[in-house]
């Protein structure tokens, strides 16, 4: 079998292409896939690198096919993942909430088109509130929010070994401008760099004749009663709990002592860095926080560097999906928050440093 | 008072049962007069006499179908509505040694499952099947199935199935033949001929271990509590009114002409 990546390679490719190379370099297995754009060439690269490594594929009959073979993938033993978008996004979140129930460990890659209902097919920011909680529970998972095409290679590797760890359902959460632009990116062997590959485990069909040998593995996703179902939340969501200090990530830049954060998560993230930088060598006193993961979120490290601050400037190419994660971390602070909110369309770095500028010279209430 | 004999009886009982289910979690969760378990004992014999428990994986739906979910000693995996389909056949092509079976009510397979179960049949996945026609969701209370009977009444449809509203029985064994390729197995059996039921259920296995194409077995079932019928309207209704809309035998069959 040939090797994945030799060496550190230097490339220039599309978002959707480094998905597919971070998923072979994290010994990802096998790909259930339903066309929808922008993720669509996910399943292009897929189905062109994978077979050189003996790696499955199959086009299901829709998001929920693809998202339950991708289940069933992994009870038999294999690291499947799956990718979607928008309307896709929606059906998907059947398949992931049992995923969240039976704890299976499977990786979705989002890459977020406009919303609601079919809106546009290149990019938002919308369906963050839907990968952090879209399921019929209390969203028990873990969400990667990248900005860049090294974050889509490094997280999606990281995103398969989380999900393996902790057998909680993982994301990546990119967006069309990610998927469809090429960037420059440095690909590598993660062994090399010392990331050890968790390995996958399978759910049935282990060693042995069932009953004689081990076991029979009984999965299920029903209870009978209440408070048979309360114990096992309770378990999972207090191990969720205790976990998510060490999975939480952020980036923060110049909080202490600034008149205003700016706040961003994704791609918006490289526009709110660019206008804190520019504002604070002009001198402004500006900050800057992204999460990198949503859930869980990282509402400790936010709330440490809102405390040394006196506003919030949140971005989004949302409508206030990053604004609500930021106000439940942030409850009982007294500091005002001030929103730029553009749902379904990129925000520049230009826009960002206006609106902080506008804020920090006063000119603007917010 | 006359010396109870239940006992004698129940150790029987237990001699009877297939090696395959699993006596911890006996008697099983079913109603009385319902036609799963007999089922669920062609199956858990013909898994017996194939010597496979090592192989099998065994997924459930939801509705009825659900309470087998620790039936077997057998891995077993229960999904979501119509969702077990899409699971097998992601286990299966994920680790093609292992023989999967998908179980699952009318509901579960002909209306919200529907297209997976089209889907899987286009592509001939080499898995097996099984799915329960009583005529109604019975899980549910009773409503409208695709596998109502014409004039049946049902929680949904109280004053009977008028097929100018609601469409005639969906005959899904006659849908399959028709659209899987000429490895697929096909076949209606019923409760009412046990041992031409196990027949179908064997060499609906048997063809999925030979990776000829799908596998696909219906069996007309029973649900007294939903028909509200005692022990004699419930056989006759299986046997009579289901037996007349739909056909029980093989339908289609590797190296055969179509049969009926």
């Amino acid at each position: 079998m040939a090797k994945i990546v030799e060496g550190e390679q230097r490339r220039f490719i599309t978002g959707n292409e480094v998905v597919v190379w971070g998923a072979l370099a994290a010994g990802g297995d096998l790909m259930y896939g339903y066309p929808i754009t922008p993720q669509n060439e996910i399943m292009h690269y897929w189905t062109r690198l994978a077979p050189r490594f003996g790696k499955g594929f199959l086009q299901t009959e829709d998001e929920l096919s693809a998202g339950f073979a991708t289940l069933g993938g992994v009870m038999a033993g294999k690291k499947a993942f799956s990718g979607t978008s928008g309307p896709g996004n929606v059906l998907m979140q059947e398949p992931i909430s049992m995923a969240e129930m039976m704890r299976i460990p499977a990786v979705w890659i989002i890459q977020q088109r406009g919303g609601p209902s079919t809106a546009t097919v290149i990019y938002s920011q919308q369906e963050t509130r839907l990968t952090c909680f879209g399921g019929n529970g209390e969203g028990l998972r873990i969400v990667y929010s990248t900005a860049s095409h090294q974050d889509l290679f490094d997280y999606t590797i990281k995103a398969l070994n989380t999900a393996w760890r902790y057998r909680f359902p993982t994301f990546v959460l990119g967006d069309g401008y990610q998927a469809k632009m090429r960037e420059a990116v440095t690909l590598y062997n993660p062994e090399e760099r010392g990331i050890e590959i968790v390995p996958s485990e399978p759910l049935v069909l282990q060693p042995g004749t069932p009953a004689r040998d081990r076991p029979p593995a009984h999965h299920r996703n029903t209870f009978n009663i209440e408070e048979e179902l309360l114990a096992v939340l309770e378990e999972q969501i207090e191990e969720y709990e205790s976990l998510a200090p060490q999975i939480a990530e952020w980036e923060e830049a110049g909080a202490e002592d600034s008149q205003l954060i700016l706040v961003a998560h994704g791609v918006v993230s490289r526009a709110a860095r660019e206008a804190r930088d520019a504002l604070a060598r002009q001198d402004f006193p500006v900050g800057y926080f992204r999460p990198i993961t949503l859930r869980p979120f990282p509402a400790a490290a936010l709330r440490r560097a809102a405390q040394k601050s006196r506003g919030l400037l949140v971005m989004e190419s949302a409508h206030g999906q990053l604004v609500s994660l930021v106000k439940e971390a942030l409850y009982g602070l007294k500091l005002p928050i001030y929103t730029l909110l553009r749902p379904g369309v990129g925000i520049t770095t230009e826009e960002a440093q206006e609106k902080a500028r506008a804020l920090l010279t006063g000119k603007e209430e917010g | 008072m006359p010396a109870r004999r239940e006992p004698e009886r129940i150790v029987s009982s237990v001699e009877n049962m297939p090696r395959s289910w699993r006596r911890e979690t006996k008697p099983h969760k079913f109603c009385p007069g319902c036609g799963h378990p007999i089922i669920l004992k062609a199956l858990g014999e013909a898994i017996d006499e194939l010597a496979i428990l090592d192989r099998v994986v065994y997924g459930c739906d939801i509705g009825c179908s659900l309470l087998s979910w620790d039936f077997f000693n057998v891995d077993s995996i229960q999904t979501h509505h119509g969702r077990t389909t899409p699971v097998i056949v992601g286990l299966k092509r994920a680790r093609p040694e292992a023989i999967g079976i998908a179980y699952m009510g009318d509901g579960g397979g002909y209306a919200i499952g529907a297209q997976h179960l089209v889907n899987a049949a286009a592509r001939d996945d080499k898995i097996t099947i099984i799915l329960c026609n009583n005529t109604v969701y019975a899980m549910t209370g009773g409503q409208l199935a695709p596998t109502t009977l014409p004039d049946q009444a049902t929680e949904t449809t109280p004053h009977g199935r008028d097929i100018n509203l609601t469409g005639p029985p969906t005959l899904g064994p006659e849908m399959l033949a028709a659209i899987t390729g000429p490895g697929a197995y096909v076949a209606r059996g019923t409760i009412l001929n046990y041992p031409q039921l196990k027949k179908i259920i064997y060499r609906a296995l048997v063809n999925q271990m030979e990776g000829r194409g799908l596998s696909f077995v219906e069996v007309l079932s029973s649900c007294p509590t939903n028909w509200g019928t005692n022990a004699r309207e419930t056989l006759d209704y299986v046997k009579n009114k289901m037996g007349k809309v739909f056909p029980v035998g093989e339908i289609k069959v590797p190296g055969q002409k179509e049969v009926q």
